[in-house]
């Protein structure tokens, strides 16, 4: 990828952006129910709504509204959030890391399971347990993260009860840190007790959203690597004597894990865009968590900054997948 | 969901029969599911022991049959307001049905239409429609959702919008990559040698190449819509809350899980299955439809 063509990618993704921000601020505007409403006391005089709705810009002409929330978040400002009378950027800064690490952390667990998984079929081709893999894989790609959410809050809560089902860490711990990045911070710390207890608390919404990840990695890991598996440079190899293992991991895996990475990436997205309700049923206090009470609330400038956030998040992981793509395979940078 | 990537048909060949449906065995096994379930909806208040609203809190919590302190006539047990959770799972596969069939149908409508259109006749009109999709594919969808069915108001109507107005760009993106590869065949360019106008090329010969593509992916997106239906009882905000709903039972069993079970299992159990037929039934359609993929 030349530089021209990232300046082209960061462009359109301005446009996208610009986008995203008008989309959810029309829609927001036509949002039955008025946000004032719902925060002042009833005692309130028809003067002290009027202020409040100054206050929060709310009587100017829609589209000088835009353009001034607009202006405003270019330069990072994004509000203040009605309902819980904050800085709009500082909860997002408080809720993002565990979102963040929620969100790796299945990342991680689905690349791994998913390529665990996808190696020991190729071993396993031509053996019934093949089927039985393919079967089960096929489940976790047909049934979204949403089901395997309660189904595990249906094991794990009834069945089973070894991991938390709620929260991202117990509260006596809370006092303990001083960063919102709970994971990174107790490993950085040694603090084993913190870092177990964060963990616990991560598995089962990190599995709710990794299983359908890991599922459609193995699949299409899998299919490239038994296409790799018969290609001359792999009977060669295996004609000189090289174990199974070894074929798959040191000359198949180079080679097939091209179209797995563009994929994972695109993936990777409609994780994130998971973890909305994902967080909401373990009660994960992520972004995803807070934008539903925000919309529930009619919170306008907290749910227009989540939005962008999460449109972010987006566009710089597709980007990123992309770079990567392109470094791994440089043919595709000449099409 | 992943993309479908489908290699284009050789002829301008279409339906042929339904032997190749009927020769998959998950299709029968999964539109077998999905018939039967459609026939419940239909004769629901027939075939439900009780009345899905009707509350009892002297029957409250009891267990499902085979457990004890089973009630007769409770096959499934009731919640925590007494009422019966078969009669409300039956009930409730009407809620579901009727979403997954009128959201996935304007979702796919709308996003045919877009997606032909942007890879027939390129230019402006793709160049307009892909930066939708790309705006659009920038919105967490469960986010989108629920924010669409704030502004519009809950009720079914709401969600079944709300969907169509999330969902169109699964369909129009691939539909759009079809239209491009179909266009590029030389049935179309023979068809233009003839001296067919470019809109009788579209619908005459493209969109019956495209349509197997369109059905297959209307099976996947009903079974999305089941879900995101569910997702927004779930969350509260589909229909009231009294209304026998998959989402909104699933969701007051998971405040009781730990007091009655059952009122989680059966109806997360309906969903799994009836996400997975339709996703059985779209991904078989597929396969069974197209030509070359079928060999």
């Amino acid at each position: 990828m030349t530089l021209t063509s990232v300046i082209n990618r960061l462009g359109m993704a301005a446009i996208t952006l610009f986008g995203v921000g008008l989309v959810v601020f029309v829609l927001l505007r036509v949002v039955p129910g008025d946000p004032i409403a719902m925060m002042i006391s009833p005692s309130a005089t028809p003067a002290d709504i009027a202020a409040l709705r100054a206050h929060y810009g709310l009587d100017l002409p829609l589209p000088e509204q835009f353009f001034i929330w607009l202006g405003n978040v270019v330069h990072l400002d994004f509000g203040t959030s009605i309902s819980l009378r904050r800085g709009v950027l500082q909860l997002i800064g408080e809720r993002l890391p565990a979102t963040l690490e929620l969100t790796f952390a299945a990342l991680v667990f689905g690349v791994l399971a998913g390529g665990i998984v996808a190696v020991a079929g190729v071993l396993l081709r031509r053996t019934p347990l093949e089927a039985a893999m393919d079967f089960v894989n096929g489940l976790f790609l047909a049934v979204p993260d949403f089901v395997w959410a309660l189904v595990l809050v249906l094991l794990v809560g009834v069945l089973w009860p070894i991991f938390p089902l709620s929260g991202r860490l117990d509260p006596v711990h809370a006092s303990d840190f001083m960063t919102p990045f709970y994971l990174i911070e107790s490993i950085v710390r040694l603090n084993w007790t913190d870092t177990g207890d964060v963990l616990a608390h991560l598995v089962m919404p990190m599995l709710a959203l990794g299983l359908p990840l890991a599922a459609v990695i193995a699949r299409t890991l899998k299919e490239a690597l038994s296409e790799a598996m018969v290609q001359d440079y792999v009977l060669l190899a295996r004609l000189k004597g090289m174990s199974e293992l070894r074929l798959v991991l040191q000359e198949a895996l180079r080679n097939a894990v091209g179209p797995t990475l563009t994929l994972t990436g695109v993936q990777f997205t409609f994780m994130i865009g998971g973890t909305v309700i994902v967080e909401r049923i373990f009660a994960f206090p992520g972004i995803g968590n807070m934008a539903i009470d925000a919309v529930v609330n009619r919170d306008l400038p907290l749910i227009q900054g989540i939005v962008l956030v999460f449109g972010a998040l987006f566009i710089v992981i597709n980007i990123a997948v992309d770079l990567i793509a392109n470094r791994l395979n440089p043919r595709q940078s000449h099409g | 969901m992943a993309d479908v990537a489908i290699p284009a048909p050789r002829s301008a060949g279409h339906f042929r029969s339904l032997k190749p449906l009927l020769d998959e065995s998950r299709v029968v096994l999964a539109g077998g599911f999905l018939i039967i379930l459609a026939l419940i909806a239909i004769f629901a208040p027939w075939i439900a022991p009780k009345s899905p609203l009707e509350q009892d809190l002297m029957m409250a919590s009891l267990p499902p049959i085979g457990f004890e302190g089973y009630e007769p006539g409770y096959y499934l047990g009731t919640d925590d307001l007494g009422r019966d959770v078969l009669s409300r799972l039956i009930f409730g596969a009407r809620i579901a049905l009727t979403v997954a069939l009128v959201a996935a149908t304007l979702a796919g409508l709308v996003g045919s239409l877009l997606g032909l259109a942007s890879g027939w006749y390129r230019g402006w009109t793709d160049r307009i429609v892909s930066r939708l999709v790309d705006i659009w594919m920038s919105f967490p969808p469960v986010l989108l959702s629920v924010l669409l069915v704030a502004v519009l108001g809950s009720g079914l109507s709401s969600v079944i919008i709300a969907i169509a107005i999330i969902d169109w760009t699964r369909f129009s993106r691939v539909v759009r990559a079809e239209t491009l590869a179909q266009g590029g065949l030389d049935y179309v360019t023979a068809a233009e040698s003839i001296g067919f106008s470019r809109r009788h090329i579209l619908w005459r010969e493209i969109l019956p190449n495209v349509a197997p593509v369109i059905i297959a992916l209307l099976s996947l997106e009903m079974g999305i819509a089941v879900i995101v239906e569910a997702i927004l009882s779930f969350v509260g905000l589909s229909i009231s809350s009294d209304a026998p709903t998959w989402g909104g039972m699933v969701a007051q069993g998971r405040q009781v899980l730990h007091e009655s079970w059952w009122v989680l299992v059966f109806p997360l159990c309906s969903l799994f299955a009836t996400v997975l037929a339709f996703n059985l039934l779209g991904n078989g359609l597929r396969k069974a439809l197209d030509p070359v993929m079928r060999r």
